[in-house]
C-alpha cells in the first residue's frame, strides 16, 4: 500500500466513522468500493426485485459488473431500467455495468440495478438480505442489502438529497 | 394595368389565400381521426383477481381507473400501485366505489391467482384483470393505446410496456392520466374531480 492510498483509506476511513449514520455499509474489492447496497420491501406473489447500491472505481483500470447472487433469488441479472415517454424498457447489459477508473456509477430506483429474479419468497421491510457481486477484474464479493420500505426512493442510510423519500410510501 | 402590377396583384392573392389556409388549419376544429385522446379505451370483458368478471358496459356510471403491467416488474408497476393506495387510502369514503384496474400484459406468468395475491398487498379496491389470451390482450391494449413487448434476457424475459394511469369517466370516456411524478396532493384532486363530475 502507498502512502497516498494508505491516507486516503485513513481519511475514508475517518469520513465513514465520523459522518455516515449507523447503518451504512460499505465493502471492498480491488480497487472498487461499494456502498450501501440496498433493496425493496416486494409485493406479495412479486418474483422480482431490485437491488441498488454505489460502486466506485479507485483504481486505474476500467472495470464491470458482471454477474452475481442473491439469497431466495433463483438468478440474478444487471439491468438497465428507463422511461422512453411513457413506455417503461428494462434491458439486461450483456456486457455487464462498466465502472470506469475514477467514476462513481449508482445502481438507483429507475435506471441501473441488480435484478433477482425467480424470488423465492417475498423480501419484507426491515430485512437484510445476503448476496455476492461478480466483478470482471475485482472479482467476488460478498455483500448485504439493506431492505427498505416498498416504493422507497432512496435508503435511508443515504444523508443529504432523497433523505425525505427514505422512508418510502407507506402502505396498508 | 401593366404586367408588373398584375405580378404584384397576384403574389398577394396567393398570400391571401395560403393565409386563409394556414389560419383555417391552425384554427379549425380537429375532426376526431381516431387518433386523439377522445379515442383512448374502449369495450372489454375481463376476469378479475376478486373472481368476478369486470365489464365496461357494467361500469357505466362509475369513474374508474386503469393500469396495464405485469408483476415481474421491479419498479414502476409496484411504487404506481403503492401511490395509487396511498391515493385512495388520502380520499377514503369519497373513493369507496371507485376501482382501480391492474390490467396484466403478462397473462403467460401472471394468472388470476397470482394476481390475487399481488393486489392484496395494495389497496382493495385495486383489482387484478387477467386477459385469457394473448388475442383478448391485443384488444384491449389497442383500446387503450397501450403498447407492450416481450424481451428476452438472460434468464427470463421482461415486458417493455405503457405505464400510464389512465382515468375514465363515468361514461366510460378518457378523463386524463395519473402520473407518478405528480404530487400526492395533485393526484388526488385530479380522483376527486372525476369521482365528482360523474
Ligand atoms: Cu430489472
Amino acid at each position: 500500500m502507498t502512502t497516498s492510498s494508505f491516507l486516503r483509506a485513513s481519511a475514508l476511513l475517518a469520513f465513514t466513522t465520523l459522518v455516515l449514520p449507523a447503518f451504512a455499509h460499505d465493502y471492498k474489492i480491488g480497487a472498487l468500493k461499494i456502498e450501501h447496497p440496498w433493496t425493496r420491501a416486494t409485493p406479495g406473489g412479486a418474483k422480482v426485485g431490485g437491488g441498488f447500491m454505489k460502486i466506485t472505481n479507485t483504481g486505474v483500470e476500467t472495470d464491470r459488473l458482471i454477474s452475481g447472487s442473491a439469497e431466495v433469488a433463483k438468478a440474478l441479472e444487471i439491468h438497465e431500467m428507463k422511461m422512453e415517454g411513457s413506455t417503461m424498457k428494462m434491458r439486461a447489459l450483456d456486457k455487464g455495468l462498466e465502472i470506469k477508473p475514477g467514476e462513481t456509477v449508482e445502481l438507483k430506483p429507475g435506471g441501473y440495478h441488480v435484478m433477482f429474479l425467480d424470488l423465492q419468497a417475498p423480501i419484507k421491510d426491515g430485512e437484510r438480505r445476503k448476496g455476492q457481486l461478480v466483478f470482471e477484474k475485482a472479482g467476488k464479493v460478498d455483500v448485504e442489502y439493506k431492505v427498505e420500505a416498498r416504493g422507497a426512493a432512496a435508503s435511508s442510510d443515504h444523508s443529504g438529497h432523497g433523505a425525505h423519500d427514505a422512508h418510502g410510501k407507506k402502505a396498508p | 394595368m401593366n404586367a408588373l402590377r398584375i405580378i404584384r396583384l397576384t403574389v398577394w392573392a396567393c398570400i391571401g389565400v395560403l393565409t386563409v389556409a394556414l389560419g383555417y388549419l391552425l384554427l379549425a376544429p380537429q375532426p376526431d381521426t381516431g387518433s386523439g385522446v377522445a379515442s383512448i379505451g374502449g369495450p372489454f370483458r375481463l376476469a378479475a383477481s376478486d373472481g368476478t368478471v369486470v365489464e365496461s358496459e357494467k361500469l357505466k356510471g362509475r369513474p374508474f381507473a386503469i393500469f396495464f403491467g405485469f408483476t415481474n416488474c421491479p419498479d414502476v408497476c409496484p411504487t404506481s400501485m403503492l401511490e395509487v393506495t396511498n391515493d385512495l387510502v388520502a380520499l377514503g369514503d369519497k373513493a369507496k366505489d371507485f376501482r382501480v384496474y391492474f390490467v396484466t400484459v403478462d397473462p403467460a406468468r401472471d394468472d388470476l391467482k397470482l394476481l390475487k395475491e399481488y393486489t392484496a398487498s395494495f389497496d382493495p379496491r385495486i383489482i387484478g384483470l387477467v386477459p385469457k389470451d394473448e388475442a383478448e390482450l391485443a384488444a384491449i391494449a389497442k383500446a387503450y393505446r397501450v403498447i407492450y413487448r416481450k424481451v428476452e434476457t438472460p434468464t427470463s424475459y421482461t415486458m417493455d410496456h405503457t405505464a400510464t394511469i389512465y382515468l375514465m369517466d363515468a361514461k366510460g370516456a378518457f378523463s386524463g392520466t395519473l402520473d407518478t411524478k405528480e404530487t400526492p396532493a395533485i393526484r388526488q384532486a385530479k380522483l376527486k374531480r372525476l369521482i365528482d363530475k360523474s
